[in-house]
């Protein structure tokens, strides 16, 4: 039996017919056509899935849709004119923080996710923060590379504004 | 879609949540987080009919704060422990815990309660919640009732619980401020579940020691001979000794490799409360 729910995502106001069993991953790649969120190992493991729910990061592959009626989801394509997004992608694409691409999203949204909510973070603490994210082809040195690149962009472009600010 | 179909309720209450599950027709299960139990659905290891969601109830994200104690309500997912959103009555353990369970990610959603109620043996909160002589309170069909978390967990997977009985709430007595902890926790991959865990606690005002091992394959051990001898200022030699005898005369039958491995795990929780 199928149940409505509506969710908010990417802030827009959607509507779904959902079965229980199905994931909040499916209900996005299927139902929205929103392919970026990636499906790994749909366990929680691998990371590929990371979305955005009600701000927070999420595993979407097990996350059921029919329990989030009503929640707040943000995948990749909806982070695309955030300023903070752009810096990570730009160092991703600087430092070789990618190959095929499949992990990326997931590294994208859990690097963003990290650097709102921590400051001066060495890469020690990047890696463990990151250890949730697998990638299986560029290997993990430019990954932190690029992320730790962004944090220093993004910290230096934090300054520069409170500085016109004051 | 990967896990085989079942029927959802999505429960209002704690009433409704135990009415919904007390039902011997069907297999039905309560869920919180999702994070231990969605995987098992979609890898179809566990058998479920009907999901019971417990995500809407309120109740269950309580905080009761009082002078001895600070109960948490059985929703109150990893994270909130992790970033001080909740009060704290154990000189920082609990939070540093909900910080290194998993990912971010699965932080996020996972709860106390969830952790506790599947009593995986080499889950976090198992030993953090023993080792804090915590209280758990169950709800279910005939009323209320209050166990301490030792007595909760009966064996790997397995709980107290009784059918249609929910986990309420974590009771967490007031540690001793001039209390010092230690935790050690053996894993292949940051995030992954422990091989061997520790948790040591010692105040030395009262020269009193609590020291608990975990991931053996069942309820966490709580060694109170190697704690005495803590209490007695005991070296480390002995207290090796002390820890190897008490998890040998167990009856858990370890191999000589994780006897090795779970000696070492208290040993260096030992070592980090200071204590050697
Ligand atoms: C990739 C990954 C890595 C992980 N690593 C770790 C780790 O290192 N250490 C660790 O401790 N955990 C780890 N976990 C597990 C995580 O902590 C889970 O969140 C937790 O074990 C279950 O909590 P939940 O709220 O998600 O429960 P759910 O998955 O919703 O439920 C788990 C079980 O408990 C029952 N249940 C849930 N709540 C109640 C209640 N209130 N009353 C009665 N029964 C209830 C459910 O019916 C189910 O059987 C990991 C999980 C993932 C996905
Ligand atoms: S697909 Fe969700 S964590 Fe791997
Ligand atoms: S870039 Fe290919 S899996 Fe990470």
């Amino acid at each position: 039996m199928k149940t409505e729910i509506t969710l908010t995502i990417n802030g827009k106001q959607r509507k779904a017919l959902v079965e229980p069993r199905q994931s909040l991953a499916d209900l996005l790649r299927e139902d929205m056509r929103l392919t970026a969120t990636h499906l790994g190992c749909e366990h929680g493991v691998c990371g590929a899935c990371t979305i955005l729910l009600n701000g927070e990061p999420a595993r979407a592959c097990i996350a059921l849709a029919i329990t989030l009626d009503g929640s707040e989801v943000r995948t990749l394509e909806g982070l695309q004119d955030d300023p903070l997004m752009g810096v990570l992608k730009q160092s991703f694409h600087e430092e070789h923080g990618l190959q095929c691409g499949f992990c990326t999203p997931g590294m994208l949204i859990s690097s963003h996710d990290l650097l709102q909510r921590k400051k001066g973070l060495d890469e020690e603490q990047i890696r463990v923060a990151m250890s949730g994210n697998l990638c299986r082809c560029t290997g993990y040195q430019g990954i932190v590379r690029s992320i730790k690149a962004a944090a220093d962009k993004w910290a230096e472009k934090m300054t520069a504004s409170e500085e016109v600010a004051s | 879609m990967k896990p085989a179909p079942f029927a959802y309720h999505r429960a209002t209450s704690i009433e409704d949540a135990i009415a919904q599950l007390n039902d011997d027709e069907t297999i039905a299960r309560p869920l919180a987080g999702g994070q231990s139990l969605v995987p098992m659905l979609n890898l179809r290891l566990a058998p479920v009919q009907k999901l019971v969601d417990l995500g809407r109830i309120e109740t269950l994200r309580r905080v009761d704060e009082q002078a001895g104690r600070i109960a948490y309500g059985a929703l109150l997912p990893h994270a909130a422990f992790e970033d001080g959103r909740v009060p704290d009555g154990s000189n920082g353990l609990m939070s540093f815990i909900g910080g290194q369970i998993a990912y971010r990610a699965v932080r996020t959603r996972g709860t106390i309660g969830g952790a506790l109620a599947l009593a995986d043996p080499a889950a976090d909160w198992l030993t953090t919640v023993i080792a804090l002589d915590g209280q758990v309170v169950l709800v279910g069909p005939r009323g209320r009732r209050s166990l301490a978390a030792a007595d909760f967990v009966t064996g790997p997977y397995m709980t107290a619980l009784d059918q249609a009985e929910l986990l309420e709430s974590v009771v967490i007595p007031r540690r001793a401020k001039t209390e010092r902890w230690g935790h050690y926790k053996v894993t292949r991959k940051t995030g992954e579940y422990a091989d061997s865990m520790a948790i040591a606690l010692f105040d030395p005002d009262a020269r009193k020691a609590r020291i608990v091992v975990g991931a053996v394959n069942g309820a966490p051990i709580v060694l109170t001979k190697t704690a005495l001898e803590i209490g007695e200022g005991a070296n480390e030699e002995r207290l090796q000794a002390a820890i190897g005898q008490e998890l040998a005369e167990s009856d858990r039958a370890f191999s000589p490799a994780k006897l090795k491995l779970h000696v070492t795990a208290a040993l260096r929780a030992i070592r980090k409360a200071g204590l050697s």
